[in-house]
């Protein structure tokens, strides 16, 4: 497969008690984690995504102020940004950025996890993320052999998934 | 055999409907005054009072067919021994449905080739029932199709090998029951169209057509899920349809 010119380097599925789900490349070469492996970086993500979500400041006057975000300087937590509306959710880490990679998290309303690697340099990670989770709920969810919060082992989900993200440049 | 087992199974169905509806008119009863079990909107008009060409081009939500179609799988995935009964099951539930598919074909079919409606049904010519087996694939393979999935099928085949003549094949080249559904690795064999099977064996059927309906996966690069329905007459039927062709009937 040609590199990606999107610069998607690959996608994790992490569902809602931690749990990875699925993980898949998007360009050939990477150097890949053991499955154990996999599973522990899913599990550690889960973890340090709730960290991040109880750690975001209360300020008695429940208008959240800009937080010092003193945890890493690597990620810059959600929780920094003031809400201006209280009624929002408190999210928790939506992405982290080095100098070689970006990691992008979206949660779903339900507490699955979308994790999309990309180059610091991709645009548009938001509409990706979308149209994968479109994808998701499309074949994985209607699909009624997907037994929920279980791995995703869909045939259709998988082909969709690649001929997108190959049809985009 | 098959087929008094599967009207029982469709009276049985009925029967529970009204019974199960029939637990709570005590609620309902000062609100509206009718008979128990069946629960009338406010405007009076029920599903039997609306035309039946209706809903003759209103669009259905696809997603919630999916999930429709999703929860019948995984019903008829209960208990089932195997694959193959898994499809028998699917076939079942298609079958009553494609009974009653055909009047509705019927009826449609002949309010617009003639302007005179259901009034003068009697006096006018009687639809064309398909008497010949050529006929009937037609109307599978175009109206009927386009009843249920709005284009008609890829493919109309009639077996090559001469023992089998009996043998026809409709192919879908993505069937839109199947768009969603992805088997699992060890259930590879395993078509869900088997539920479109049965509707195409139902009309057969209501058609005077003894036969068996059965769906096939034969994907290509271009078409995945490309699924062959194999169309297989009985003996009867081929009988008849020698001597209809003895007789010149079309």
């Amino acid at each position: 497969m040609p590199s990606n010119p999107r610069g998607v380097f690959s996608l994790i599925i992490i569902n809602k008690a931690g749990g990875l789900i699925y993980q898949r490349e998007f360009q050939s070469g990477l150097r890949n984690l053991s499955t154990n492996d996999y599973l522990v970086l899913a599990g550690t993500f889960h973890g340090v995504h709730a960290i991040t979500r109880s750690i975001t400041p209360k300020i008695p006057i429940a208008q959240p102020a800009p937080s010092t975000t003193s945890t890493g300087t690597a990620a810059p937590a959600a929780s920094g940004y003031s809400y201006p509306n209280p009624g929002v959710p408190v999210s928790g880490l939506d992405y982290l950025e080095t100098d070689k990679f970006r990691l992008t998290c979206f949660q779903t309303l339900t507490g699955t996890k979308f994790l999309l690697f990309t180059d610091p340099l991709t645009g548009g990670v938001d509409a990706i993320i979308q149209r994968i989770y479109e994808l998701y709920a499309d074949y994985v969810m209607k699909n009624p052999f997907y037994q929920i919060e279980m791995p995703v082992r869909c045939e259709a989900f998988d082909r969709h998934l690649g001929a997108w993200l190959r049809g985009r440049t | 055999m098959a087929a008094p087992h599967r009207h029982a199974t469709m009276q049985s169905m009925s029967n529970g409907g009204i019974s199960s509806g029939s637990d709570r008119p005590q609620q309902h009863s000062q609100l509206s005054q009718q008979s128990p079990g069946l629960r009338v909107p406010s405007n009076r008009k029920t599903i039997y009072d609306r035309h039946l060409n209706r809903t003759r081009t209103a669009e259905l939500s696809r997603a919630s067919f999916a999930f429709l179609f999703g929860e019948m799988v995984t019903y008829a995935q209960r208990r089932v021994t195997g694959i193959q009964d898994l499809e028998k099951r699917l076939n079942e539930q298609g079958y009553p449905l494609g009974l009653r598919l055909l009047d509705l074909l019927f009826y449609r079919s002949t309010s617009t080739s003639s302007s005179a409606l259901s009034s003068s049904s009697t006096s006018s010519s009687p639809p064309n029932r398909p008497l010949r087996i050529i006929t009937l694939l037609h109307l599978i393979h175009g109206p009927l199709w386009r009843l249920l999935f709005g284009r008609a099928a890829d493919a109309l085949e009639h077996s090559v090998s001469p023992d089998t003549p009996n043998e026809y094949m409709i192919t879908d080249n993505d069937p839109m029951v199947n768009t969603y559904v992805s088997a699992p690795r060890d259930m590879s064999m395993l078509n869900c169209a088997a539920y479109v099977a049965g509707i195409i064996e139902g009309v057969c059927d209501g058609c005077g057509f003894e036969t068996k309906v059965s769906a096939h996966n034969q994907p290509t690069e271009l078409w995945p899920s490309r699924t062959v329905f194999l169309v297989r007459f009985g003996d009867p039927v081929m009988e008849r349809e020698k001597v209809l062709e003895r007789a010149g009937v079309k």
